[in-house]
């Protein structure tokens, strides 16, 4: 019988192979497949002379020989970008903009030779990379070609943060350079690229294409290498800001590294997903959405909804329908256009996996495999589904990144979003019900910078992307994505110093006895003020305040560690504070700064008549703000709406500028209460009278107990305590830059985002001491992907 | 290949047990089901979900070379080769029988080497009228004629007249029945209705077998055609069929992923194989392959025979000869090389 006879009785599907030569000829044709460092506009060799092998992981073959990056290499590239920075930022931004959109241009020209690089270096499918990866690559810069036309006026005060150091994971290697160097470039900035050293070869090819065109030397830098040359450009003094995509161990290192030093820094970090399906479901939809979920990109995705959880009654039809469909899944060569997953990217992700998939079946799990065999050579892994999974288990918590689903079951909605929210973790989330009451209603509620509902692993540059938690912090794309590459302007040059800013403002004014009465002052107890009650200290011990002329003006609480324990309870107690209206959190807004000024003369005689109009007026601006900080929907590719939702960050611990004691202390509060936030406010030190005071106000001024709790004490003892609560999610800290290490290094723990003022501020000048800054920063961008249509 | 020793031996060595056991296909029928009407009601269908998956079913699949060749000669024995024009008169009709016979050219067939396999279309589909030319011109070729009817395409001609139609097409010898629908009965929700009238029609057409034309185009929303699948499918149809062809939208993969879906649900209920006709706009070699690929996938390989799918078409034989063409040859073919349809 001929082939095509037997076919026909079989039919089968044959091999589609997409020919790899045009990408290897690419890198025969650069020093016969040995890379350098691309730095300056120039293919450099490594400054000591080291190579590593790049491979196939589908077949084991070495592909190139690429720059390991050793101290000297980082350092040249980071001369580089500063030099070709003044320029860079000077450009018109319809200058930058034609760039960005060249590059959006070649990207598109060169779409399939990138797209064949990637497969092969990542061992990803032709068909995610072609159909994927390379056009949202273009799309970011096309977008980010917009951002950079419109700087002038959308981004109107804010300059760039300068030369950037950009890490990049080897899951998405060329779309992660992509989401990094659009709107880097885009905001002036110039970049030195360090991409993963299983996955350099499209970076590098991407910089030859910024090479054509015409983009000035030293604006786009690549050192390729291993962790050791991350190191070197984390630790660079020159570096102003490092943003890093990988695993949250990597992330909370830089975090570390980065402590104190002034680097502004975004973490795009780990998941652990959760994809819910009601069961009023389209269940044959979810089910391919939970192959678009896990089993895109061999699960090697940070946001991979790898944690299945089903409405209980119908957990077994799922379960069937999930094992029919994983036998017809097709692993094989990623060159072939017609398999759903290629290879794991390396040996050592492999070994990852094969660990956590036993160790789920040690721990009890039930764990299916489809019926036929991955290939033997190369790094293949079969697709694979957990059942009877408890939320105790390792593979329930851990993040495996492979192609391994765990599912559990939920009785109720309220079951099933403690399930989605019970991780470290909070990058994305998956909705699935055909009941809008019932998504609209849990979407807000999951703790995740994305949610899908009915869809997921959709990605466009118009909606950011970033997490919550351990997920990380920073988003990537949309406007929010450009902030990070952005700062004031008021932040340009050399700014105050503290100590001269607090040596500078007047000693507080004394508490005088009244010249007409012959009685001594009444004696004044300013205590701790938690969960909206007067409290004592836990170890019962005052300190001292006193006057510039030292003169004791009187005792406030010397808080402990306890004292946050229970600040940071109550303040969990009052999270309903974030279910009240815009309109009913400017009320109370409103009234407090109402009964401040009916005690302006009392306050005045602390702070001065000035910083007490200043601070009614600054709880106005945020009473004002409370029901216009609101959302946006997205332009984004799908007949549907993308909501961004401003939503709190939840409990912030608040550490008041010693200058201004009561403006300041105003100035952190009123923008986090505003936003929807509870807080723990730490008054200036020197100077915590006027917010013991004001604590009386907060009492009269119908503000639920614990939206506001303060605690008076030794201030960088009290924000190490708060830096290190694993269940505080954020903290703004004004003070030295001692204190900034302390709080920025002790924050890696569980990641909670943190602001660090070291730089003085005019509080009294509204421009520098309120704003959309402090409103931005006390608020999580949740974009919510709705697609819609009967 | 060989296997991966995957780590651990607890793997249940049974397939999946989504797909029930398959059964030979062939003249088995759908008995139908009484109506369920809670099963019917409590579908859904995600109609954003199901364009995504419709729009990767072309992007996820492919077959090249001689998986190519062999699949579109599998394309042509699904396909109802189809003429329903006003002006058909029995000339046409006898030159569509006699393409059906021999649908590629004697040479082609040599150099594929597929003579043994007697390639031929899996129907000839005509209006009533055309029935006994097309009958007599296919004797003893084993092709049955298909007779649209039941007020083809509207279906709105009084009930009896449909049934009785669909007794004299059987009597003149149709051995397969495309009816339509009364769209009104789907798309005012009145499922027993649906229910009473296709399980009429199917009683109408004793030993033929019953193709149920939805004309999803009329029925405005994905989760009608589900249900208007189901009820046809418990009303006993042995095919659920997208379109009549004059529709203003027919046959495309969105509505094909709701259609295989459910013909899928009714199978594991009851454990009967319904088949599926994609008709109307199919008229590229590529379309008949993503719609072999969507069998493929969403059914499995018992679909991609005759006995549960055909392609209704007409134009499309003429490009599955040129694309054979161009793989024996290695050149791109022009129709005219082809004998006319």
């Amino acid at each position: 019988m001929t082939t095509v006879a037997k076919l026909f009785e079989t039919m089968d599907y044959g091999p589609a192979p997409e020919s790899a030569a045009p990408a290897l000829e690419w890198l025969k044709a650069h020093n016969n497949a040995q890379l350098g460092h691309y730095i300056a506009g120039q293919w450099v060799t490594p400054a000591e002379g080291q190579y590593f092998e790049t491979i196939n992981p589908a077949t084991t073959a070495v592909l190139a020989r690429v720059a390991q990056g050793g101290k000297a290499d980082v350092d040249a590239a980071v001369a580089a970008a500063r030099a070709a920075a003044p320029a860079w930022a000077a450009l018109a931004p319809h200058a930058r903009a034609r760039y960005l959109y060249a590059l959006a241009r070649e990207v598109q020209r060169h779409s399939r030779l990138l797209a064949v690089l990637e497969s092969l270096d990542n061992g990803k499918p032709i068909r995610e990379t072609r159909d994927l990866d390379i056009p949202l690559v273009a799309r970011h810069f096309y977008h980010h070609a917009g951002w950079a036309q419109l700087l002038a006026t959308e981004f109107a005060g804010y300059h760039p943060v300068g030369v950037v150091g950009q890490i990049v994971p080897w899951n998405f290697p060329l779309l992660m350079v992509a989401w990094k160097v659009a709107p880097a470039l885009a905001a002036g900035n110039t970049i030195i690229m360090k991409p993963a050293e299983f996955t350099p070869l499209t970076a590098l090819c991407f910089a030859e294409l910024t090479r054509e065109v015409g983009l000035p030397p030293g604006v786009f830098n690549v050192v390729t290498g291993d962790g050791a040359t991350g190191k070197h450009l984390v630790e660079h003094p020159d570096v102003n800001k490092i943003a890093f995509t990988g695993s949250t161990e990597v992330g909370r290192i830089i975090r570390k590294a980065t402590a104190g030093t002034g680097k502004k820094l975004t973490l795009e970090l780990g998941g652990k997903s959760p994809f819910i399906v009601f069961d009023d479901a389209d269940l044959d939809s979810v089910v391919e959405g939970v192959v678009d979920a896990i089993w895109f990109n061999q699960g090697q995705v940070c946001c991979a909804g790898s944690r299945l959880l089903v409405h209980e009654g119908i957990a077994d039809r799922l379960t069937q329908k999930l094992r029919a469909r994983m036998e017809k899944l097709r692993v094989g060569s990623p060159l072939d256009k017609a398999v759903d997953m290629g290879a794991i990217v390396a040996p050592v992700q492999l070994e990852r996996i094969r660990g956590l998939v036993e160790k789920g079946v040690e721990e009890g799990a039930k764990m299916w495999q489809p019926s036929w065999a991955c290939p033997t050579e190369g790094y293949f892994y079969p697709p694979t589904l957990f059942t009877e999974v408890s939320p105790a288990a390792t593979i329930a918590q851990v993040e495996i990144f492979g192609p391994v689903l765990v599912s559990m079951t939920f009785r109720t909605p309220k079951e099933a979003v403690e399930l989605a929210n019970n991780t470290p973790y909070g990058l994305a989330a998956s909705v699935w019900t055909e009941n809008i009451n019932l998504a609209l209603d849990v979407a807000p509620k999951l703790k995740a910078g994305v949610v899908w509902v009915n869809c997921t692993n959709m990605f466009d540059a118009a909606s950011g992307f970033g997490g919550y938690r351990e997920s990380g912090f920073g988003r990537e794309g949309g406007r929010e994505g450009m902030f990070e590459y952005l700062k004031a302007e008021w932040e340009m040059g050399e700014g105050r110093r503290e100590k001269d800013v607090v040596a500078a403002r007047p000693a507080a004014a004394p508490e005088r006895p009244s010249p007409i009465s012959p009685l001594p002052p009444m004696d004044r107890t300013y205590k701790l003020f938690i969960g909206g009650k007067q409290v004592r200290p836990d170890q019962g011990y005052s300190r001292k305040i006193t006057a510039a002329d030292g003169r004791v003006l009187g005792e406030v609480g010397d808080g402990n560690r306890k004292d946050i324990r229970n600040a940071v309870e109550a303040a969990h107690a009052a999270e309903g504070w974030a279910r009240v209206s815009g309109h009913g959190r400017a009320q109370i807004l409103y009234y407090i700064a109402e009964n401040l000024a009916t005690r302006a003369e009392e306050f005045a005689a602390r702070v001065g008549r000035q910083e007490v109009d200043a601070s009614v007026a600054r709880l106005f601006t945020y009473a004002a703000w409370a029901d216009k900080w609101d959302g946006a929907v997205h332009h984004t590719p799908i007949r549907g709406v993308t909501l961004a939702m401003q939503e709190p960050v939840g409990v912030l611990g608040l550490v008041a500028p010693e200058e201004c004691p009561l403006l300041g202390f105003v100035s952190l509060v009123a923008p986090a209460i505003a936003a929807g936030n509870t807080v723990i406010a730490i008054p200036s030190e020197v100077h915590p009278l006027a917010a013991t005071e004001f604590y009386t106000v907060l009492e009269t001024s119908d503000l639920p107990d614990g939206v506001v709790n303060v605690v008076t004490g030794d201030k960088d003892a009290l924000a190490k305590v708060l830096a290190e609560h694993d269940d505080v999610d954020g903290i703004w800290y004004c003070g030295g830059a001692a204190g900034a290490k302390t709080v920025e290094f002790a924050a890696a723990a569980n990641m909670k985002r943190t602001w660090v003022m070291t730089r003085p501020r005019d509080w009294l000048d509204p421009r520098q001491g309120e704003g959309r800054e402090f409103l931005r920063h006390a608020s999580e961008v949740k974009n919510i992907w709705i697609p819609y249509g009967e | 290949m060989t296997a991966t020793r995957h780590p651990t031996p607890t793997r249940p060595p049974a397939a999946a047990p989504a797909y029930p056991a398959p059964r030979p296909a062939g003249d088995e029928r759908n008995p139908g089901t009484p109506l369920d009407l809670d099963a019917v009601l409590a579908l859904r269908v995600n109609r954003s979900a199901v364009e995504r998956r419709a729009a990767t079913i072309p992007t996820r699949r492919t077959v090249k070379k001689e998986w190519q060749a062999a699949w579109l000669l599998r394309a042509i024995t699904c396909m109802d080769l189809t003429t329903l024009q006003g002006d058909d008169t029995p000339g046409n009709v006898v030159r569509l029988c006699a393409k059906a016979r021999r649908p590629i050219r004697p040479d082609l067939v040599d150099a594929l080497g597929v003579a043994h396999l007697d390639i031929k279309v899996g129907a000839v589909c005509v209006y009533h009228a055309l029935v006994p030319t097309a009958v007599k011109a296919l004797a003893g070729s084993d092709i049955p004629v298909a007779a649209v009817s039941t007020g083809f395409p509207a279906g709105l001609n009084p009930f009896e007249e449909r049934i009785h139609e669909v007794r004299a097409s059987v009597a003149a010898g149709a051995q397969e029945i495309d009816i339509v629908i009364t769209r009104a009965h789907v798309l005012t929700g009145h499922w027993e209705a649906l229910y009473d009238e296709v399980r009429a029609f199917r009683e109408a057409c004793g030993p033929a077998h019953m193709k149920a034309i939805l004309a999803t185009g009329e029925l405005a929303t994905l989760t009608n055609v589900a249900r208007a699948s189901m009820v046809a499918m418990m009303a006993g149809a042995d095919f659920i069929k997208t379109s009549t062809g004059k529709e203003p939208v027919n046959a495309v993969l969105p509505v094909g992923v709701v259609m295989t879906r459910m013909i899928r649900e009714y199978e594991g209920r009851t454990g009967v194989a319904v088949g599926f006709k994609p008709a109307g706009g199919i008229r590229t070699a590529k379309q008949a392959l993503d719609w072999l690929i969507l069998m493929k996938e969403e059914l499995g390989d018992r679909w991609l025979k005759p006995a549960l799918f055909r392609l209704g078409a007409s134009a499309l034989l003429t490009d599955i000869e040129r694309q054979l063409e161009h793989f024996v040859t290695g050149r791109y073919s022009a129709a005219y090389r082809h004998p006319m349809v």
